[in-house]
């Protein structure tokens, strides 16, 4: 998952800067500037410094992944609507779902001249997937045939049958495999960033070499500040750069970046700060955009907290989500740039249903959750309060009173949110199980597919499971769908098991994150993709 | 003199070691796990876990991490960031931008405060001095967010004057807007400091012995008020260049300089202990040498102090 790091600290004084500005907003606001359409000009776009060197197996934050994104062709891309578009492949193609054979486009070259052919593939994915190489996003690899997660071995599941073909054979049938193999964790890499015992070196990290619309310029990366990336003009695919490069600034906090935006420093601005969301819109005329993204978010009610258990913690979960004003909270606190949710993933995903049956428990309903929650009081009367756990550097402090308020008013019980200092201490807590609250949970996308926002959360024993949850049925309808044989046969289960997840609520759901953007009038073509990146081989100047 | 700098050079060490302990005692007792924050909300199996925590030694006992980190500095290895550039690397990119800014920032701040507060003293209790003293007092009450906002919205977006953040590479240009906002933020202080210092030293007999015996004032200002008057101001304004080259994390941040405040800031939350402490050490450093040379100057500027 690439982890985004919205709302950098600053949150008082981010406040405070909005007072001032609010008060003083220009009216920009007609649209100046004819595109001209220059293929040499460069934009300028905002981004953040990778956290770890930049090996796609080993990036799993956004600010590393825009870069990789721009710099490799995969084997698919996604286009703007979240659909897998073939990129570096020829052909994906299986009988069962279990066997994959993939075959390449001819002559295809890194931009330092390496062959883009079958074993740039299989030598990147067994580096990946390398115990001792511990990359990040090592557990993408888990389903090939030879993965283990405890000691070093080779992914026998990869057989490479000439230069532009190989063979992928996982261990159980999964229909959506073709779906994941646009993420970066996939991308291939050159023969020349393997060290003799074949290992990824760090160096290539620092100067990655890649093959897709774009390469990183000379001395283009200068840490801390910015990357200078160039149009690859040996890159075939779909994605072909109609501008001649990309600038991306490295912003620790987004008032900053949108700052330069409206003083014309930057050209496309991909996260509007959140002190803006008062004035973006008379701030940038019609040059924004405001559209729900891959990011789900929600809060976990482990089982393991008293009264939350059994038919008593089902009842208490649903008068919890009833108890919350979602519409209310997206437009005050969040100035509609959050969407109510209405089912387990996102609007841009395929699979998303807006008439699954049990959708009601997110709607508000007072009357019903008081009820409901003085039915769970003649089970087992409520003693003790309710606490939201957050991350304080999080920007999560606005939503969480208001909830907490919601439920206050409504249940009449003492609640409140209970900030951590830092996200380590936060995922601490949560992973080792010692938190003794409810807390913060969301989930973005990795790939666009629906598996992706279910099987991990809420499967019996699953990485992010965080809250216990488990149910056989689910278990059983999410293995069905992912061995189904089409996608669309593999949603119809997953439709069925998030119709589960509305009656057992192991999260309650909240709203979906927009992608809210701005550019400036220089630029046009501005396009903000499935995971809220803007596409940018197709902006112009 | 020599063995007093001596002397003074060599308290450097036990310093430094007390230092670096105290800051690697802390960054360790920091809650949670640095490694587990890098994956977010989707945690990675426990195998790669502890491989990573491994390659960063955040698996062995604060003592034995402190040891090896020391043993680092000796063979001038400080670590590396999670993102796999060496520390050193970035105290040699970042401090040179925070020490340009904070020099700027100096500048601005001795010449408005010794200009306007010489002024002051001399014209004590006239329309100048209140003037001075309630603008003055505006400047030190406002916070330093609120006055860099308000440059960056007029000074930047509306008028244009200055770039709105400092662009690549930190050219000075850039840097003039940041520096300003410092500047007039710690201004207040120093020219109170000089104004009293100055209507003190009016009064007193050598001044006064020096109009008797017919001195011109273009001379008794300048070379037996006003250097007679700085020593408080210098002081102060050498404190300030300490507080400079460590803290302007806020001013950093609004204005995305790539300096010591914004990437000592990013270390701490990221749980970064060799970039936080190597940058630490340097401070303190600085620190450290702020102070001899603060001290060394007062015997330039009073002949009376002699130091053993």
């Amino acid at each position: 998952m690439k982890r985004s790091r919205i709302g950098l600290g600053f949150i008082a004084l981010a406040a405070a800067s909005a007072l001032v500005l609010s008060g003083c907003s220009s009216s920009g606001g007609d649209k100046g500037g004819d595109a001209k359409g220059d293929s040499a000009a460069i934009i300028t776009v905002n981004g953040s410094e990778p956290e770890s060197g930049l090996i796609p197996s080993d990036t799993n934050e956004v600010g590393g992944g825009r870069i990789l994104d721009v710099m490799y062709a995969g084997l698919y891309y996604y286009d703007a609507k979240g659909n897998p578009k073939l990129d570096a492949a020829e052909s994906v193609e299986s009988t069962d779902s279990k066997v994959f054979t993939i075959k390449l486009k001819a002559d295809q070259k890194f931009t330092n001249g390496d062959p883009v052919d079958a074993e740039s593939f299989v030598a990147a994915w067994n580096d990946a997937a390398k115990f001792s190489n511990a990359r990040k996003n090592a557990s993408w690899f888990s389903n090939i045939e030879g993965f283990d997660d405890t000691k070093d071995a080779e992914l026998t599941g990869l057989k490479v049958v000439d230069d532009t073909t190989f063979t992928v054979t996982l261990k159980s049938a999964q229909s959506d495999f073709p779906l994941q193999l646009g993420y970066s964790s996939f991308y291939p890499v050159p023969k020349s960033a393997f060290d003799a015992d074949g290992n990824i070196t760090k160096d290539y990290g620092q100067n990655p070499i890649g093959n897709g619309p774009y390469k990183v310029a000379d001395k283009g990366w200068t840490h801390k500040v910015k990357i200078e990336m160039v149009k690859n003009d040996d890159y075939k695919g779909d994605r072909e750069a109609k501008n001649g490069g990309l600038s991306i600034v490295f912003y620790d906090s987004y008032d900053a970046a949108y700052a330069d935006l409206l003083g014309g420093n930057l050209d496309v601005l991909d996260q509007i700060p959140d002190t803006a969301y008062a004035n973006y819109k008379d701030d940038l005329g019609d040059r924004w955009i405001n559209q729900p993204a891959a990011i789900f978010q929600s809060f976990t009610i482990p089982e393991r907290l008293d009264h939350f258990a059994g038919e008593e913690g089902q009842l208490r979960r649903e008068a919890i989500s009833r108890a919350i004003n979602r519409p209310q909270i997206t437009d005050k606190i969040f100035a509609d740039t959050r969407t109510p949710a209405v089912d387990w993933s996102s609007p841009v995903i395929n699979g998303y249903s807006d008439s699954l049956k049990g959708k009601d428990v997110l709607t508000y309903d007072p009357e019903k959750a008081k009820e409901l929650w003085a039915k769970a009081d003649a089970i087992s009367p409520w003693t003790g309060k309710f606490q939201i756990a957050y991350n304080a550097d999080g920007g999560h402090q606005g939503w969480v009173d208001a909830v907490s308020n919601d439920l206050k008013n409504t249940l009449g019980i003492d609640a409140s949110g209970a900030p951590n200092p830092l996200f380590g201490d936060f995922r601490q807590s949560i992973t080792d199980r010692s938190i003794q609250t409810a807390f913060r949970s969301g989930w973005q996308g990795d790939y666009p597919g629906l598996s992706n926002f279910l099987l991990p959360l809420y499967k019996t024993g699953a990485s992010s499971n965080d809250g216990d949850y488990s149910s056989a049925d689910v278990d059983k309808l999410l293995d069905e769908g992912v061995a189904a044989k089409d996608v669309d046969a593999a949603n119809e289960k997953f439709h069925a098991a998030e119709e589960i997840l509305f009656k057992d609520l192991p999260a309650i759901p909240l709203w979906y994150q927009n992608a809210v953007a701005g550019y400036s009038d220089a630029v046009s073509g501005v396009t903000i993709g499935w995971n809220s990146v803007p596409l940018y081989y197709e902006i112009t100047k | 003199m020599l063995r007093y700098v001596l002397f003074r050079i060599l308290q450097v060490i036990p310093v430094l070691l007390g230092t670096t302990f105290l800051i690697y005692f802390m960054v360790f007792s920091m809650p949670g796990d640095p490694i587990l924050a890098l994956f977010g909300d989707k945690p990675p199996s426990p195998a790669v876990l502890e491989e990573i925590t491994k390659q960063y030694n955040l698996d062995k006992p604060f003592i034995v991490q402190y040891f090896l980190y020391l043993g680092g500095i000796f063979t001038g290895d400080l670590g590396v960031t999670f993102s796999g550039q060496p520390v050193s690397e970035v105290l040699a990119r970042t401090f040179p931008v925070t020490l340009q800014l904070a020099l700027m920032a100096i500048v601005i701040e001795l010449v408005l405060a010794v200009s306007i507060g010489l002024i002051s003293g001399l014209r004590k209790g006239k329309l100048f001095d209140n003037v001075s003293l309630i603008i003055g007092l505006i400047m030190t009450s406002v916070p330093i967010f609120v006055l860099a906002f308000v440059a960056q919205y007029f000074l930047g977006i509306k008028w244009g004057i200055f770039r709105t953040t400092v662009g690549p590479g930190a050219p000075i240009q850039d840097l003039i807007m940041p520096a300003i906002v410092l500047g007039v933020s710690l201004y207040a202080t120093s020219m109170r400091l000089t104004r009293a210092s100055v209507i003190d030293t009016l009064n007193q007999d050598f001044v006064r012995t020096a109009y008797a015996k017919g001195l011109s004032r273009n001379r008794i200002i300048p070379v037996h008020v006003l250097r007679n008057s700085l020593i408080p101001t210098i002081t102060n304004t050498a404190t300030n260049f300490g507080v400079l080259m460590v803290g302007a994390t806020v001013t950093e941040a609004i204005f995305n300089v790539p300096g010591v405040g914004n990437t000592l800031f990013k270390a701490i939350r990221l749980g970064e202990n060799t970039t936080v402490v190597s940058f630490v050490t340097v401070m303190v450093l600085i620190y450290l040498f702020v102070n001899l040379f603060i001290d060394l100057l007062y015997a330039v500027l009073d002949p009376r102090i002699r130091y053993a």
